[in-house]
């Protein structure tokens, strides 16, 4: 189809991309500052009064970071990809448009009360802390705004169904659907929290809230935000990195099992968020343990899958014996490299996360470091770092220009890669060894112990080279859209073709009504008697506090 | 392609093995956390009761936060956290000593964890957290809070002194 049929999406798309670019870019740069004050060199005082605390910059670093750059990149991302994978523009234009003004006017709201220090709540705002009500507000219309895209690539789907009847759908909607319509599942949660508790609380409405009915509707949602963050780097690795590679989607049907199975898995499994919380009993959080393996399941089969895939092109490309052809991968290509760096990241953010998982190991590391170091291996890094390679191609398509830099854009993807190795092992260390708090202004701790000081160090040099890996990306990313020269010939959207024509897919693997049905119910059975209870139970005595 | 053929799912040896492996090794992991849980009695908090959080510092057996012995080398702590410092934040015993600590808050949610062991725990306003530990060696354990509860959350922690 003709490009410019996608012209109004991609308009839209490009708001969304330019949003999230810019919640990274004044997110990001609070990191580096935490990272240099756990090293006691404290750069908070330069910035008041316009942060007032460590803690104002850490809400604005975890709300602008792991909400709103995740959240915007991925609709403004699927709102670009969708329409040329289905190759018919979004159903209703006026959607996309009331999408992103809900978006906006969402983000606005809730940055005014956090800029203003009247939210300094982090990215949980577990209650009784109180935020002033614009921030809650907000927030919820973001995740509004992020359904009625959602919806919209529905009517899409739709309509492209009724004209297809029996074909397989390609293979980058099919996964863009799966996580839009996961997310709508897993933010009934927190829709909850905000509309039931939260919003009228802070508006004076009810007096009190219950903090542990607070905290489980929190994490109901909280655990699937991470594969609402996830799997958009998985279809890219799946759908689009083989293409780059010079290679082949190595098994169409698994790679949708995979993502029906993160449909089915994402949810009913919360509690392990929870294992040290008094209100809720250690069978269910037992349960939950055990339905946090099997969520592991569909990402061991995605590490085959991938790199099967990589290994296919790396072999077209002239590799040869058992890892030969691993070098001949286009290491060059900056958006390969980045997303190739982020997946070997992964690998470990993937093991420490089984950790986590795991019902006793994690009484040792629960809200210590370790868990700051764990998802900075995984949003910060498979995620964050897959998505700044996929601006890579996305950017250039988008504005018509050349990346201004490519060197600069592999040592960017190094230097993160290398950044975070350093910024996670301290991380993890210090959580595992000596149970370091997470959230907390080390640097000024009067329980901070000598012993803690090299692995301080370290995430302090992990953290300075992050910062001129931030600083690469920006200078990139500016130079592409106002100083680049014209694309000498014209980018496509990397769409991988699969070994086996995806018609051989079993139909099973693409019937919406049986999986959907399974996740009602394993939601139903895994929540549903907990959430009776804490509902039927709960006290709304906790008045709020403004502690900061 | 014929339409009438209805298509299989169709696995590749390497991969069907892959699998296999994945799906055992996660098993393998449960089994040993079941065991590990069931077996060597690991704890983590269910829950105990419900108290209000705007009289719980006044009424109850967290007005007087504190150590009480119940046996001897048996002993129960109530501990209150507030904004930001555990009561009492100082809880000496002899070594070989059982501790079971029930702690809550009377303001913002907290943390509770004891340096060098599987002490570790939320602390609710309106819960109870309960847990049992027994200090054999004699030393000082410091306990941190983990949760953030305010601009005051980096000082908020105290100790077990466990004397010989």
């Amino acid at each position: 189809m003709n490009e410019k049929a996608y012209a109004s999406d991609d308009k839209i798309a490009a708001w969304h991309i330019g949003i999230a670019l810019v919640a990274l870019a004044l997110g990001s740069w609070f990191g580096p500052l935490q990272a240099w004050e756990h090293a006691k060199v404290n750069l908070y005082s330069y910035l008041a009064p316009g942060i007032q605390s460590y803690y104002q910059g850490l809400t604005l670093h975890a709300v602008l970071n792991a909400l709103v750059w995740t959240t915007f990149f991925i609709t403004g991302f699927f709102t670009y990809i969708v329409p040329r994978s289905l190759q018919r523009p979004l159903r209703y234009p006026w959607l996309n448009k009331l999408a992103l003004i809900v978006m906006v006017v969402g983000l606005v709201m809730a940055a005014i009360p956090l800029l203003l220090n009247l939210a300094t709540v982090l990215y949980t705002f577990y209650p009784p802390l109180k935020a002033n009500p614009f921030f809650y507000i907000g927030l919820t219309l973001v995740v509004v705004g992020s359904w009625i895209v959602g919806y919209n690539l529905y009517f899409t789907y739709g309509a492209w169904r009724r004209d297809n009847p029996g074909v397989r759908t390609p293979f980058l909607a099919f996964g863009a659907l799966i996580t839009m319509v996961m997310w709508q599942i897993a933010t009934l949660g927190v829709a909850a929290e905000m509309l039931g508790m939260l919003i009228p609380w802070s508006l004076g409405l009810i007096q009190g809230t219950d903090p542990q009915l607070a905290r489980t509707f929190f994490w109901f949602t909280g655990h699937p935000l991470v594969y609402f963050w996830l799997l958009p780097a998985y279809l890219s690795w799946y759908g689009m990195l083989p293409k780059q590679a010079g290679g082949k989607m190595f098994s169409d049907a698994l790679a949708r099992l995979g993502f029906w199975l993160f449909l089915l898995l994402s949810v009913p499994l919360g509690f392990h968020h929870q294992y040290v919380d008094p209100g809720v009993p250690a069978g269910w959080k037992f349960i939950h343990a055990v339905l946090t393996y099997s969520v592991a399941f569909p990402s061991l089969m995605t590490a085959f899958t991938v790199v099967a895939s990589l290994e296919i092109g790396g072999r077209a490309r002239g590799g040869k014996g058992l890892f030969g052809w691993i070098f001949k991968l286009p290491w060059k290509d900056p958006s390969y490299a980045a997303q190739n760096l982020a997946m070997i990241i992964f690998a470990f953010g993937g093991i420490g996360g089984l950790t986590n998982a795991s019902y006793n190991v994690n009484l040792v590391v629960h809200n210590t470091s370790w868990v700051a170091g764990h998802f900075h291996l995984t949003v910060g890094t498979a995620v964050t770092l897959t998505f700044m390679g996929i601006t890579y191609w996305l950017l250039p398509k988008m504005t018509g220009k050349e990346l201004w830099n490519r060197k600069l854009a592999l040592v960017q993807s190094w230097l993160w890669f290398f950044g975070m190795i350093l910024l996670g092992n301290g991380l993890h260390i210090l959580g595992l060894r000596f149970g370091v708090p997470r959230r907390t202004m080390l640097g000024a701790a009067p329980y901070a112990s000598p012993e803690w000081t090299p692995f301080l160090i370290e995430v302090a040099i992990g953290g300075t080279l992050l910062f001129l890996s931030l600083l690469a990306y920006f200078i990139n990313v500016l130079g592409t859209v106002f100083a680049s020269r014209p694309l000498s010939k014209p980018v496509e959207m990397p769409v991988a073709e699969a070994v086996s024509e995806p018609q051989l897919t079993p139909v099973w693997l693409d019937r919406w009504v049986p999986w959907l049905a399974g996740t009602a119910v394993l939601i139903a059975l895994a929540y549903g008697p907990m959430l009776v209870q804490l509902i039927g139970q709960a006290q709304l005595t906790s008045p709020g506090f403004k502690v900061w | 392609m014929s339409s009438h053929v209805r298509p299989q799912l169709h696995v590749d040896v390497y991969e069907k093995r892959w699998l296999l492996m994945s799906v055992g090794l996660l098993v393998l992991f449960v089994i040993a956390i079941s065991l590990s849980s069931f077996a060597y009695g690991i704890q983590v908090p269910s829950p105990e009761m419900r108290v209000d959080p705007n009289t719980v510092a006044q009424e109850g057996p967290w007005a007087q936060p504190g150590l009480r012995e119940l046996a001897p080398g048996k002993y129960e702590a109530y501990m209150l956290a507030q904004t930001w410092a555990f009561l009492p934040n100082t809880i000496t015993v002899k070594a070989g000593s059982s501790i079971t600590l029930y702690i809550t808050s009377k303001d913002v949610q907290h943390g509770f964890q004891l340096e060098g062991t599987n002490v570790n725990l939320m602390v609710l306003p309106g819960q109870v957290s309960k847990l049992t530990a027994t200090f054999r060696q004699p030393g000082e354990y410091r306990f941190i809070c983990h949760e953030y509860c305010g601009v005051g959350h980096h000082i908020m922690f105290g100790k077990v002194v466990v004397e010989p």
